[in-house]
């Protein structure tokens, strides 16, 4: 801009490279106020998420900070005992830790298969009308609130699907049936994106595999699947954030006692359930008892991260075979 | 399985009725034509004529798309080791009769075929045919390039891993079917790159090479250069001599020099709006040698498509 018009300046005024005054103008005729005001909203929208992220993260530090100046991270990391709010007061987490490692990893083992198996499925086996009403059930599935399923696994899948049909001396609180329902709540969510991955694979890939005289199976194996490999994994390290933060079901149906758990049929509390537990209880703000909720909460959100990203390494790794 | 160069029996649970067909004279429509040998094409000793010696017979096939009627009682037979082209404008259904040969067209849900498509004989949509073995035996190279996101020797070897077939050596497999398709020297230093990395010619060979790897008998291709510039639509043109020797060719054109460089016999087909109402149903007009189709065809519409005039 302002090369042209110095340009524009110091050059002899010539006739013939003036523009004509009927000759339309470049410059904007309006000044366009609404498309201003839209990016001005859109950057505001960009700008509350992040700042929310941000202020999560520095809300939780900050107690969290303190907490660890008064515990000690090696004695919180690998102490066996969880009794903050005993009078006898110990501070190990990973009796939480176990809790969610078994209530996730129970929920995989149910989720994976199914929820991939579903989506094959839908994308190369249904119909096209068994597809259309079959995919929004899935999707309505996705919707029913956590507190109905929890209520599901303490009054029906534990007491009557585990004890009565299968005979699995499970106690009233267990990991396995809060495991069970987590798992089962999580496979719309697999199983919709899955299928959204697999569905967008080109049918030029498919009628490739076809044409060589491939069947069906292993047309699913060898090309959709690979072809589609970064959904899937999508779908599946969302599985497992959800696994690894589901806060209702495994406070209803695992119980409240934390303890390093080694079998599936007792119960044994989860991080999340600790916080939520504990945050309804009545700590003072500043309190050693009230910093443990966010030092609990920061070790969640590293568990987290920790796992998207060896996630993100996996599936880079599995990509490289192309 | 174990020859897979003369392929017969279709059949996937084979062992009650093999051959369905085997006395049928209306499916088993050529088999009495025995001195047409490919020696024989090859060496001009045929009167030529003379029906074709048939692969692949259509009678009266008619495909559907829902309630389409897509085509209209095309019959026509394909010969063995010659190249046969299916020409036409736009929407007659050209790509419509190249699927139904090989049971492609099964995968597109409502379509359905009346009339009999036999593969030596033997009905390819009767009930015991598996359309699997349908496919191996009759390959299938499209109109855009569809290499898997594999590397280019992934590509040749994966017909033959999935289809089970034995093979004492895979590295020898895909080096005889790279040079078959005529791409061995230009890739042959780089078979674990990607195959998105070749350009769409060496592409399009590379679908080629996958689709011989497997040994199919008759391979279909669906305007296989539409998408090539003219040296590499040359390549392909050359290799397509180059395989008639050991495989029949079905292509999809419609560039009217390549039919005439290319293919022993032409079909050229057409839609014409039906009765009743206005669906635009695909019909053979005219199959003949494609000597006589290109110069001297028997339909005014043939010679009006040819010379430009229509389509
Ligand atoms: N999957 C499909 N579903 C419904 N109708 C189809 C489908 N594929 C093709 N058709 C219809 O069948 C008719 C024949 O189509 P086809 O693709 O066989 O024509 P074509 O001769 O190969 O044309 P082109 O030269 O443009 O490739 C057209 O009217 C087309 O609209
Ligand atoms: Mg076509």
């Amino acid at each position: 801009m302002s090369q042209l018009s110095a340009g524009a300046g110091t050059s002899t005024p010539s006739r013939g490279l003036r523009p004509s005054p009927d000759r339309p103008s470049l410059t904007s005729s309006s000044p366009r106020r609404l498309e201003k005001a839209a990016y001005g909203f859109l950057v505001l929208a960009a700008g509350v998420s992040v700042l929310t992220t941000v202020g999560i993260v520095v809300s939780l530090a900050l107690p969290a900070f303190q907490f660890f100046r008064e515990v000690g991270v090696g004695e919180y990391l690998t102490g066996t005992s969880w009794t903050p709010r005993f009078t006898e007061k110990s501070y190990g987490v990973l009796p939480l830790i176990t809790g969610t490692l078994w209530t996730t990893a129970i929920a995989l083992a149910v989720c994976i298969p199914l929820g991939l198996g579903a989506a094959i499925y839908l994308s190369e086996y249904a119909s096209t009308k068994v597809r259309k009403t079959f995919k929004p059930v899935l999707e309505l599935l996705a919707g029913v609130p956590s507190v109905v399923y929890g209520l599901f696994a303490v009054t029906f899948v534990g007491p009557v699907v585990l004890k009565q049909w299968f005979g699995i001396e499970v106690q009233t609180f267990s990991v396995l049936a809060a495991g069970l329902v987590l798992g089962v709540m999580i496979i719309p969510t697999v199983a919709s994106l899955a299928e959204d991955a697999m569905s967008a694979v080109p049918r030029s890939l498919r009628e490739a595999s076809y044409g060589l005289g491939a069947n069906r199976m292993r047309t699913v194996l060898r090309v959709v699947f690979p072809a589609a490999v970064s959904g899937i994994a999508a779908s599946i390290v969302l599985a497992l954030s959800r696994a690894v933060g589901e806060t209702m079901i495994v406070t209803m149906a695992s119980g409240s006692q934390a303890k390093i758990v080694t079998d599936p049929l007792e119960g044994g509390q989860t991080m999340t359930g600790f916080i939520a537990s504990a945050a309804l209880g009545d700590s003072v703000q500043g309190s050693l008892q009230y910093n443990t909720l966010f030092a609990v909460g920061i070790t969640l959100f590293v568990l987290t991260l920790i796992i998207n990203l060896i996630s993100i390494r996996l599936v880079n790794r599995f990509r490289e075979i192309y | 399985m174990s020859d897979p160069g003369h392929p017969v029996d279709l059949s996937a649970l084979a062992a009650d009725d093999p051959n369905p067909h085997a006395g049928d004279p209306t499916v088993n429509t050529t088999a009495t034509v025995t001195t047409r040998t490919p020696e024989a094409i090859q060496a001009g000793r045929i009167d030529p004529v003379e029906r074709p010696r048939a692969v692949l017979g259509c009678t009266d096939v008619s495909v559907y798309y829902g309630d389409f009627r897509a085509v209209n009682e095309v019959t026509m037979d394909i010969g063995v080791h010659e190249i046969t082209a299916l020409i036409g404008p736009s929407g007659c259904g050209k790509s419509t009769v190249l699927r139904s040969l090989n049971r492609m067209n099964d995968l597109i849900p409502g379509t359905r075929v009346t009339g009999t498509i036999s593969y030596h004989g033997q009905d390819i949509y009767a009930k015991d045919v598996d359309p699997i073995e349908v496919r191996r035996r009759i390959g299938m190279v499209f109109q855009k390039p569809n290499p898997f996101p594999k590397s280019i020797y992934d590509n040749v070897a994966y017909g033959p891993k999935v289809t089970g077939m034995k093979t004492s050596n895979m590295d020898d497999v895909v080096e005889e079917s790279l040079r078959g398709a005529a791409l061995w020297d230009e890739v042959k230093d780089k078979l674990k790159q990607s195959a998105y990395g070749l350009s769409g010619g060496q592409q399009q060979r590379l679908c080629i090479a996958r689709t011989i790897a497997v040994k199919p008998e008759v391979i279909l291709m669906d305007e296989p250069c539409s998408a090539l510039d003219p040296i590499a639509t040359a390549r392909i043109e050359d290799l397509m001599m180059e395989l008639k020797k050991d495989y029949t060719i079905v292509i999809v054109t419609h560039n009217m020099q390549q039919a005439a460089r290319v293919a022993d016999r032409t079909a050229f087909f057409t839609a014409e709006a039906a009765e009743g109402n206005g669906d635009r149903t695909g019909h053979l007009v005219e199959f003949d040698l494609t000597s006589k189709i290109f110069s001297n065809p028997g339909d005014n519409r043939t010679e009006d498509y040819i010379s430009g005039r229509f389509g």
